[in-house]
């Protein structure tokens, strides 16, 4: 039997996954495959710094732990089918690889609108060649943009067009207010007012049916049959999991792989996942499994699931809780950031402004049963500082039972 | 162990703090603040606040 640890997905978890592997023990050999030509980088700034030319690659590269020094890596090759009975991946040249223990980080691609138009002048991002791509058309001078959702990738491009000086920047959601998704609508309120004040523009409660224009977009069809003008469409509509590769093997991917509490994948305890493509129960709430596509969960996961998986490849016992971690995120967009901790999408129910005001600088407590389950932070730093000295008190909170 | 903080990348997330209190913390203006040769022992502490940092500002030479 192969001792081989094959990570699939060079990106971020992949990465943490590896040198969370070493810092657990195992010493055996690892190979890590990756779809992109890039050695693993910090996306983010992709949004942000790189769509506005101020960060080059070598500056978002992760700086790989020591330990990894040895690992063999793969890339711009991908895993096109694995069968976890052969304990087998197999890459898109053809290459088969037995593994030993495997580690699914495979991650999420864009979703794209399947409505009729032109290709052209359309985009989405998640890549270091997405960013470059749309930074070259952002910067047009005149361009009109029109971004489609407005969740966290929308409103950040949409603060960032505007900073490069694009002639309008229209931000299209179904929803009736931006990122009421993550944040409710007490602080969904307040992020609209900033955007507005700065010069975003917002057509909302409407979906998109169609793109005008013969080979170029021009123009962005809304639901009542009015056009939003566009030279850029930026399409942010959320992701889905990178998952056909492991068709086949009776596991559930309904959306992203279903893992235990210790992120081990179809009750074996060869595969983990990590990253967003798992849909992991967080002990720290509740039974439910769920992805997060938090920045913190690469990590986070990486460093549970790895020890997971050292145990077993080296017989030995872990001796793990189950998987309960504080999630964390943040978000700049214009000149204000937004602060997480613990997960406030399970209290929008409840949300209670705990310190300053909606205005200005602003600290909400997200509540389920009456607990506090989240805090966000809108502003500037006096707000962050404030999420941070809850954060703790998010911590010491016994699990929640559903 | 030597901790360098590149303080032009540092946007004051303060991850590292939560990570690594014993090597980052806030000083009283806010600003962060770092031991620079913290002690062996505090290896595993300091790579996870490295880990942790979204701006990726922290580099650890031996």
């Amino acid at each position: 039997m192969s001792t081989n640890v094959v990570v699939v997905g060079a990106s971020m978890a992949g990465l943490r996954a590896a040198e969370q592997l070493r810092a657990a023990g195992w010493a055996g050999p690892i190979t890590l495959v990756g779809e992109e030509p890039h050695m693993p980088y910090n996306r983010p700034p992709l949004s942000k710094e790189v769509l506005a030319g101020k960060a080059p690659f070598a500056s978002l590269a992760f700086r790989p732990r020591a330990g990894v020094a040895d690992v063999e890596w793969r890339l711009g090759t991908r895993a096109v089918r694995a069968d976890l009975d052969r304990r087998v991946v197999e890459l898109d040249d053809g290459t088969v690889l037995p593994y030993g223990g495997l580690v699914v980080a495979t991650g999420m691609r864009p979703r794209r609108l399947r409505c009729p138009g032109p290709l052209t002048g359309r985009h989405t991002l998640r890549t270091l060649a997405d960013a470059q791509g749309l930074r070259e058309s952002l910067t047009r001078p005149g361009a009109r943009v029109v971004v489609v959702g407005a969740g966290f990738i929308g409103c950040e491009v949409a603060a960032t067009a505007v900073a490069l000086g694009a002639a309008e920047v229209t931000v299209v959601d179904p929803l009736p207010l931006p990122m009421v998704g993550p944040l409710g609508e007490l602080l969904a309120r307040a992020l609209l007012r900033r955007h507005e004040q700065r010069g975003v523009r917002f057509a909302l409660g409407t979906g998109v049916t169609g793109f005008e224009g013969a080979e170029h977009v021009t123009g962005v069809r809304l639901d009542d049959g009015t056009v939003a003008a566009a030279d850029v469409v930026v399409e942010a509509v959320g992701s889905v999991a990178n998952t056909e590769w492991l068709d086949g093997n009776g596991l559930d991917l309904t959306d992203g792989v279903l893992t235990d509490g210790q992120l081990r994948v179809g009750g074996r305890h060869d595969v983990i996942a990590v990253g967003d493509v798992a849909r992991f129960p967080n002990a720290r709430y509740d039974g439910v499994p769920r992805r997060v596509e938090h920045w913190s969960i690469p990590t986070d996961t990486a460093k549970h699931a790895a020890r997971v998986l050292a145990a077993h490849l080296t017989g030995t016992d872990a001796g793990l809780a189950p998987f309960a971690p504080l999630p964390t995120f943040w978000s700049d967009q214009h000149d204000f950031r937004l602060q997480s901790f613990g997960a406030p999408v399970l209290g929008k129910e409840d949300v209670r402004v705990l310190e300053g005001d909606p205005d200005g600088d602003v600290l909400a407590g997200y509540h389920r049963g009456g607990r506090l389950v989240g805090v966000v932070a809108l502003g500037g730093r006096a707000a962050a500082a404030a999420a941070a000295r809850h954060r703790a008190e998010l911590l010491k909170q016994p699990a929640l039972t559903a | 162990m030597k901790v360098v903080v590149d303080m032009n990348k540092c946007q004051d997330h303060g991850q590292c703090v939560f990570a690594a209190p014993d090597v980052f913390r806030f000083d009283d203006a806010g600003h962060l603040a770092h031991v620079p040769d913290p002690d062996d022992a505090l290896r595993d502490e300091v790579e996870e606040a490295a880990d942790v940092c979204p701006l990726q500002a922290i580099r650890i030479e031996d």
